[in-house]
């Protein structure tokens, strides 16, 4: 923690921000008290020079960079550092890396997910690199009494031609008494040295040897450990609880029932919670407070509908949450019944209606896919000390900026009374950005006025989850005499969220061309899942542009290749969201490294897809076997385009990631509901991938461009879906609709 | 409650807690060793592995009162400088992504790899299939095994 001794370093911090653009560029003295273990055991002295809001230099040549967003496995912690320093042109090996402060105003949103970490810093931190090495320049410069024109820079070193050279740690005080220069020049892609060269995870040691980095780790002298009783089925509410055994338990510090929200709270666009009552057990370790939870008297009654205020996404209304108890197979029923009514048209292009009039042939599928479990492999948690004044909680949490607003009305504190520290996640996948959790932890040391750690269980991760949601959509391709695609038309709809993206591929590739969607409301609580809407579509739309091939006599990967030529060079509609070039480009550099349509791999069970979301383009080729009568991938051949890829090992571990864990929720993910409860509630009924179902071989391969960069937390899990479907077809000749592949789906 | 002295990382620890305590939360809570991770509590997903007289287990299925005379290693006690040839294997593959599940995929492999020095593909997929990771690092655990296998 920074001295804040002699002036209120938010404040400072922004008015310095205003003056720096965005970027804040301050330049001051602080005093580290705890420096980064690798610091201590170099012995460095407790200064630093502070040249950038990301950049800490010492007199003995440490770099420190501190890293705006939180870490979720993306790999954050080092890709950011060395966008930072690839502009300061220091040597990577003083660099050490810490978390930064939770600082909306020193470090821009702050936010973990939607692919967009690399994204959205790529300028501001490399701004922030070339703006320190500048003010190094400058304090060579005048120290040596030469032209800052006449200084260079290599691996960390100042140089004249004189030959005077200096460390920039030598330079690093001087420097950061320099104003900040507004504009400064980055590197063109062809000097990048430290950009696009694999570096080791910086965290690497930490997680090997057991270091305390996540939430579930935190902990400070006199906390106490807390867990929660919700509701048992979605449409329940609490009715009446007895404690008095539960209270005699040892350890037991205090049992009560607290409301989340109060009456009428306006709720923020993630601010989402299962259940507004619920029961809190609070006690000295986690043991004991597990055996209390069990020996509560608690009945439950039916919550009926629910009003709740919404002011996040869409304005400010009111929503009705019905009470139904949702059960699997009716949901089915419903989400069929649903698809035959009139849906909201999202686009239209040319005449449709007379496409498919006209047509010789109609292809109609239905592809159906269920809730499914984020089960990060840390379960949701959280630190929270709630003072009279003040409060500190701690955790993992993707978009802390988004939850101190709601924090601050809950506490009844001013935002900048709250302190979040953002520690490692165990895992977020999306559902980190949903922080009903921190509420529940924060409202729980509020009551107790003590510092607590609210932990979930397994079971209570999954059966009160933010699930992806429950989705269908019907495709239709209208062929000609000539099997020529004249028309195409998807429907989607889900509970409670419509999937379809009306304006990404095949939109723009075909003359007459229709979508629309439905939503069912429901009471069971959905959000972000690595893409939630894309990674169904991309599963169903490039299953069945698969069958339109397959219907058209084409090569599916010519065939893809045939739309995407006519979007690039005549497309059709307005708005398409998705780039042809870069497209097709993914496409053909997984045809080459695939060996796709090669005489070696002709006896070969292969499945293809390809897919854009989040601003980056990615594809597989799936083969398949069967093994012990059972289909396996064994081996995958990827394609993505995302830009310049900054860290590539890094980035081939997110993408062999994707890939394995788009094989396991395809195959087994599934999270259903009988009257209102979830039916899975651990490992052992709900089937995640495990060693021996992953394939032995994933090749990744990445379009060479100098395109700003954009992520991988998404991109390339949704096509995996589709590939392994068509791989399914090849291998098994059956067509796959309904997910999970490998279990019995209710007929849709 | 009651007393237990426990060789954990070759130090002996007192502890006072009741029988039925999982070793997962006696280290977690009362002995301040948070290497070893909660994921499931129902011996599913092997986050909390740890060694058991040399033998992979799962703590948090394992009770206090079950341990004896028995000595606990935990990734903490792993190695004193990171530097088990597993440990090594696992930094020169980049595996972690999150991270989370690692000490327990760490634990299972050195486990395996004593027991079994050289295993085959087949070998090693069937011993850590108890270890979930929901990341999808299981080709660079395979292939760090592989080379801790090496040295």
């Amino acid at each position: 923690m920074e001295n804040t001794k002699t002036y209120n370093r938010r404040s400072f911090l922004k008015s310095s921000a205003l003056a720096g653009g965005g970027m804040l560029l301050s330049f001051s003295w602080f005093s580290e008290a705890k420096a980064a273990e690798k610091v201590a055991q170099l012995s460095f002295p407790e200064q630093w020079s502070e040249l950038t809001a990301y950049i800490k230099i010492t007199p003995d040549n440490v770099i420190k960079i501190l890293v705006p967003n939180p870490e979720f496995g993306q790999n954050v912690m080092t890709s950011l550092p060395m966008m930072v320093a690839e502009e300061l042109d220091c040597d990577w090996k003083n660099v050490v890396v810490e978390m930064g402060t939770h600082d909306n105003v020193k470090y821009g949103p702050q936010f973990t997910g939607g692919s967009n970490s690399v994204r959205m810093y790529w300028k501001p931190l490399r701004n922030a690199g070339a703006a320190a090495r500048q003010m190094l320049i400058e304090a060579a410069a005048q120290t040596w009494g030469v032209p800052t024109s006449e200084i260079t820079t290599k691996a960390g070193i100042l140089s004249h031609s004189s030959g005077k050279s200096a460390r920039y740690g030598e330079m690093a005080a001087k420097a950061a008494t320099i104003a900040v220069p507004k504009d400064v020049k980055l590197k063109a892609p062809k000097d990048f040295s430290i950009v696009r060269n694999s570096k080791k995870n910086t965290e690497g040691v930490k997680v090997v040897t057991g270091k305390p980095l996540f939430g579930m780790d935190y902990r400070v002298d006199g906390m106490l450990i807390a867990m929660i009783q919700h509701p048992p089925a979605f449409g329940m509410k609490l009715k009446s609880f007895d404690a008095t055994e539960a209270k005699k338990m040892s350890g037991i510090k205090d049992i009560f029932s607290f409301k989340l929200y109060d009456d009428g709270f306006e709720q923020g666009g993630f601010d989402t919670r299962a259940f507004n009552e619920m029961i809190a057990v609070v006690g000295n370790s986690t043991w004991e407070v597990m055996n209390a939870r069990k020996k509560l008297n608690i009945q439950w009654e039916a919550a009926g509908d629910v009003k709740d205020t919404m002011n996040g996404r869409g304005g400010k209304r009111e929503i009705t949450v019905p009470g139904r108890l949702e059960t699997t197979s009716r949901q089915f029923e419903m989400m069929a019944e649903y698809a035959k009514k009139p849906a909201t048209q999202l686009r239209k292009d040319g005449d449709p209606e007379s496409a498919f009039k006209n047509a010789t042939q109609i292809i109609e599928r239905t592809y159906n896919a269920p809730f499914l479990a984020h089960n990060t492999m840390e379960p949701m948690n959280f630190f929270a000390h709630v003072q009279d004044d003040k409060a500190l909680v701690a955790g993992p949490l993707q978009a802390p900026g988004w939850m101190e607003p709601t924090l601050a009305k809950l506490l009844n504190l001013p935002a900048d009374k709250i302190e979040i520290q953002m520690t490692r996640m165990g895992g977020g996948f999306g559902r980190r950005a949903y922080g009903s959790y921190v509420y529940e932890a924060a409202r729980i040391s509020q009551k107790l006025k003590a510092p607590v750690k609210l932990i979930y269980t397994r079971e209570d991760d999954m059966t009160y989850g933010i699930y992806r949601p429950m989705y269908t959509a019907t495709y239709r391709a209208a062929l000609d005499a000539n099997k020529n695609l004249i028309g195409f038309h998807v429907t989607g709809g889900g509970i409670p969220e419509n999937p379809v993206h009306a304006n990404r591929f095949p939109a723009g590739a075909v003359d007459n061309y229709l979508a629309d969607g439905w939503e069912i409301p429901s009471n069971i609580t959905i959000g972000a899942f690595r893409a939630p809407r894309s990674n169904f579509n991309a599963a169903a739309e490039q299953s069945f542009l698969d069958e339109v091939a397959e219907a058209m006599g084409k090569d599916p990967i010519a065939f893809r290749l045939d739309l995407l030529k006519r979007a690039k060079e005549n497309p059709v509609g307005k708005n398409n969201d998705y780039d042809a070039s870069r497209y097709i480009g993914v496409l053909e550099l997984l045809k080459e490294k695939s060996g796709w349509g090669k005489p070696e791999n002709a006896g070969k069970k292969r499945g293809v897809a390809a897919y854009f979301c989040h601003a980056s383009y990615a594809g597989h080729v799936v083969d398949m076997v069967m093994r012990d009568g059972q289909p396996y991938v064994e081996s995958v051949t990827s394609a993505v385009d995302c830009g310049v890829v900054v860290n590539p090992d890094a980035a081939r571990n997110m993408v062999q990631g994707a890939v394995v864990d788009g094989i396991g929720q395809s195959f087994y993910g599934a999270l259903t509901h009988k009257d209102g409860a979830a039916e899975q509630n651990n490992f052992h009924n709900y089937r995640m991938i495990r060693h021996n179902e992953a394939p032995q071989k994933i090749d990744v391969h990445f379009v060479e461009n100098d395109i700003d960069p954009t992520g991988l937390g998404e991109p390339p899990f949704p096509p995996v879906f589709g590939a392994v479907a068509n791989a399914l077809f090849k291998t098994t000749g059956k067509r796959y609709y309904n997910q999970p592949f490998m279990s019995e789906q209710p007929k849709s | 409650m009651a007393k237990y002295s426990l060789k954990i990382n070759g130090k002996t620890q007192q502890i006072d807690v009741d029988p039925s305590t999982p070793i997962l939360w006696v280290l977690r809570d009362h002995l301040n060793l948070p290497g070893t991770k909660f994921g499931c509590g129902m011996a599913m997903c092997g986050a909390c592995t740890v060694h058991l007289d040399g033998n992979a287990v799962r703590s948090c299925s394992l009770p206090v009162s079950a341990v004896g005379k028995s000595s606990i290693t935990t990734i903490e006690g792993l190695s004193a400088k990171a530097d088990h040839p597993v440990q090594k294997a696992w930094l020169e593959h980049d595996v972690a992504q999150c991270g989370y599940c690692q000490s327990g995929q760490i634990m299972s492999a050195s486990a395996l790899l004593k027991s079994n020095p050289n295993p085959t593909d087949e070998e090693i997929d069937a011993y850590m299939s108890g270890n979930i990771c929901r990341c999808g690092t299981y080709l660079r655990i395979k292939e760090a095994i592989k080379t801790a296998a090496k040295k």
